[in-house]
């Protein structure tokens, strides 16, 4: 049956009650009959409205059309044409601003479900040992990508198909950046991040990991050794409030969280060594992607109440809708326009609660959400045995400071021109590390400009 | 990358020495830095400090007291037997130059740490007096190793079965009376347990004496990525594994550092009493 316009064809997704004691994905994902269905919806726009949107114009319509023809295989190609990892992007960007957001039927219903569409050809081909084969012309010079998260990924990707030998340096033991440790496993399956790691080393790609570029292995060193540097490094530095109290135990950074929760696995504790303490009431301070990740975290490690402590109130919360209303069906408690003051703690140097400041909303701000406004001797306090900072990050200190030779801004990213080209000719730019705490798609996409630029910088210097 | 065990000893109970396959560490390594390790695919990323390095061989040498799960399947572990991640060296080096007469204190397996700060000391010309100290004397480690430095060396045991009977801290103070008259001491240095080093602070800091100590806060990623190794020093968040592990002893707040390190102890006796059933092997 065709189905145009329409309501969307159901996600199947593990119950609440079941998901919340385990690290498995929420969605199922859709099988080939629903992705067809849901593609039949697709009224294949004139200018393609959603490709515009998408922040590396991926072409959609023709995506779409090869579903609704069954040619998964054929889609799979139009998708990764202008996105090395639609398996994930599909499952995490956010789509209700970007190609969805667009889309005519968000008006009225839900948008077609592109996202979904994308992770189901990506995993279609994934679980049919399809892959997408290019022929490298293998060209003398030697780049170094530093980071594997998306940035890097797709930029090393990109400088294989231009035939540049490629060698990544990843500080940690696993690749991936934040999607290796920071996503959790029930958004993004780690088996799907492993498969595109598997396919760096495939095309050719040498993944150095625990390789700490400006500690272990110095930036001139690569300069030298390398006809052109890509930087990737994101924005990994956790930011606190620097407020009283976070020295007590039961506080955490929101990456100290996840890091040990996802890439050490904490919740197969004992089984996997690296512990993590989460108290039965616990309070995360922010209401981004990041917090919900904590928060949907510490419900599966078995905490009973988790609040989310958010200066501003739900409708402003900058994280993906979907992940809000998982959020929420997961019971989640919001406690809106507060702003916490104080971490209180016991004589055994725990955390027991926290001090809050209520605030109200005023007018908009830059980001054009309603500033929030304290509201002075507003204060009252709250039980906690957790709190997680979940404030957003900052780049990479360490390698900052062993950097001084490259041009900063003032939020401490890197300087970069539209090229993506920092001061040092020859030295490129791309994703968090330039943008401060963003998003997967434009890492991707700065990745894959970043490698075009990279290719015209060799071909101007061998002239 | 996977790093082989090549050497082994037993120093003493609880207490070996590995040298394991790490050429880019031996390579770059310098005194007060330290690796951190991950035995095998389920294991925690755990610090440790390079007591010596080859760089012929590429190798680094490693000394560790068995405190629980991870550093006891370490010890289990033999010559050809291999851990899988090593990555280093991670945080800033000793500042090492001549700065006159240097006292270093060593606690513990902290003498492990300390001594290749001995040794580059005393080869930048400084005058090194090394004062050393273990509960008892069985447990007293490099002591040999250090008198051969040529530097002066004390040894303190609680037990008094060897040298000092007391601790360390008491042997600092005579030595820091008896040097008064002959042109005091320039900087202490200190490492070992977090109390011992506080003990050395309190003692340096009304006499106005330059002290360093390494500071051993949990550690995850050890890239200041997490925020697990905060420190306060003079009321300040650090993070030691990127802007130490060396901190001026007068301005670290011990308390809290003292205070995390507990932050996991029930979940580290579940982890060895796990293992231990797991692995069959005696607690
Ligand atoms: C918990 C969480 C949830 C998120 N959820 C979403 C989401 O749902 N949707 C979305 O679009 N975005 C989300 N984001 C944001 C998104 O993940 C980032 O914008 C994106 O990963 C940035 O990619 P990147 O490649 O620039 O950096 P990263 O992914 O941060 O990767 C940088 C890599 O560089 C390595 N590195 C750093 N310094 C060095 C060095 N000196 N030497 C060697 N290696 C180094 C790091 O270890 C890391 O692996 C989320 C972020 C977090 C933290
Ligand atoms: C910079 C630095 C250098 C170190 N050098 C040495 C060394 O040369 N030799 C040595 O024997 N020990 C050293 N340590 C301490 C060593 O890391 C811990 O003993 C080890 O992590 C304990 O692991 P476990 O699983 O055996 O014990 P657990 O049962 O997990 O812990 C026992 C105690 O060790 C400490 N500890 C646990 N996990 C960590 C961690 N991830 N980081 C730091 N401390 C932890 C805590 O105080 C804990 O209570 C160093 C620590 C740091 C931070
Ligand atoms: S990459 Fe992201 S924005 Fe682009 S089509 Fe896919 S889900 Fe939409
Ligand atoms: S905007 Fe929606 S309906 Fe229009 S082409 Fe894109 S997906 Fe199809
Ligand atoms: S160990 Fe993570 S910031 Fe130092």
């Amino acid at each position: 049956m065709i189905q145009i316009g329409g309501t969307r064809v159901v996600m199947e997704e593990q119950s609440v009650n079941e998901r919340v004691k385990n690290f498995r994905s929420v969605p199922f994902g859709y099988n080939a009959e629903e992705a067809i269905a849901e593609a039949q919806r697709c009224i294949q726009c004139i200018h393609g409205p959603c490709e515009k949107l998408c922040p590396v114009h991926m072409d959609i319509k023709a995506m779409i059309r090869e579903i609704v023809a069954g040619n998964f295989k054929k889609a799979f190609f139009i998708a990764k044409k202008d996105n090395a990892i639609p398996a994930i992007t599909g499952r995490v960007c956010p789509q209700e601003e970007q190609c969805e957001g667009v889309c005519p039927f968000s008006l009225t219903c839900n948008g077609i479900n592109i996202g979904k569409l994308e992770a189901f050809v990506a995993d279609w081909a994934m679980n049919n040992g399809v892959k997408e084969g290019f022929h490298i012309e293998e060209k003398p010079e030697k780049v170094a990508v530093i980071g594997s998260g998306p940035a890097g990924i797709s930029c090393a990707v990109d400088l294989r198909k231009y035939g540049y030998k490629v060698t990544m340096f990843e500080a940690l033991h696993k690749a991936g950046g934040v999607l290796q440790y920071g996503i959790p496993a029930f958004r993004l399956p780690k088996d799907i991040v492993d498969y595109e790691i598997s396919y760096l080393t495939e095309v050719g790609v040498e993944v150095k990991l625990n390789h700490i570029v400006g500690q272990n292995i110095m930036f001139n060193e690569l300069r030298k050794k390398f006809g052109a540097v890509f930087i990737g490094t994101g924005a990994g530095a956790p930011q606190f409030l620097g407020i009283e109290g976070e020295r007590l135990k039961g506080l955490y950074s929101a990456n100290e969280f996840l890091f040990r929760t996802n890439l050490m696995k904490a919740y197969k504790f004992p089984e996997y060594d690296t512990p993590i303490v989460c108290g039965n009431t616990i309070g995360v301070i922010g209401a981004g992607n990041v917090a919900m990740d904590v928060a949907r975290c510490a419900i599966r490690l078995g905490a009973k109440d988790v609040y989310i402590l958010y200066r501003r109130t739900k409708k402003e919360a900058p994280a993906r809708d979907e992940e809000l209303q998982h959020a929420i069906e997961e019971k989640l408690k919001f406690i809106e326009l507060v702003n916490p003051t104080r971490v209180l703690g016991n004589e055994d140097g725990w955390v027991t609660g926290i001090e809050l400041l209520k605030m109200k909303l005023g007018e908009p701000d830059k980001s054009g959400r309603p500033r929030p406004i304290k509201i002075e001797g507003s204060e009252f306090t709250m039980k906690l045995d957790t709190v997680v900072e979940a404030l957003g990050s900052k780049p990479n200190r360490l390698f900052l400071d062993q950097t001084p030779e490259l041009e900063t801004t003032r939020w401490g990213t890197f300087k970069v021109d539209e090229n993506l080209m920092t001061n040092i000719e020859g030295v490129v730019a791309g994703g968090d590390a330039i943008r401060g705490n963003a998003t997967v798609i434009l890492a991707l996409g700065d990745g894959r400009k970043a490698a075009e630029s990279i290719h015209n910088y060799i071909l101007r210097r061998r002239k | 990358m996977i790093h082989k065990i090549i050497d082994k000893k037993d120093l003493c109970p609880g207490n070996y020495l590995i040298e394991v396959e790490a050429s880019n560490v031996a390579q770059r390594f310098q005194p007060g830095q330290f690796v951190i390790i991950r035995i095998d695919e389920k294991g925690e990323r755990i610090p440790l400090t390079v007591a010596d390095f080859n760089t012929q061989k590429g190798t680094i040498t490693l000394i560790f007291q068995v405190v629980g799960k991870s550093t006891k399947q370490l010890g289990i572990l033999n010559v050809g037997d291999v851990v899988l991640d090593c990555v280093g060296p991670l945080g800033n080096p000793s500042e090492i130059k001549k700065f006159g007469r240097v006292i270093c204190v060593g606690g513990g397996t902290g003498i492990a740490c300390i001594y290749p700060l001995i040794r580059a000391l005393a080869d930048t010309g400084n005058e090194v007096i090394s004062v050393i100290g273990a509960r008892t004397a069985s447990l007293l480690i490099l002591e040999n190793e250090i008198t051969a430095l040529g530097s002066r060396t004390c040894v303190a045991t609680d037990d008094g079965s060897k040298g000092h009977h007391g601790f360390v801290t008491d042997v600092l103070m005579n030595l820091l009376d008896e040097y008064r008259n002959s042109g005091g001491v320039d900087r202490v240095i200190a490492i070992g347990p977090p109390v011992m080093m506080k003990a050395v602070a309190d003692i340096t800091k009304p006499r106005q004496i330059k002290t360093i100590v390494s500071l051993n806060s949990v550690m995850l990623d050890g890239t200041g990525m997490c925020g697990s190794c905060r420190v306060f020093i003079d009321g300040e968040m650090k993070l030691a594994c990127i802007d130490g592990p060396e901190f001026d002893a007068h301005k670290v707040n011990f308390e809290d550092l003292i205070s995390r390190l507990e932050m996991f102890k029930e979940k580290e006796s579940e982890a060895i009493n796990y293992y231990s059933s797991k692995a069959g092997v005696k607690k």
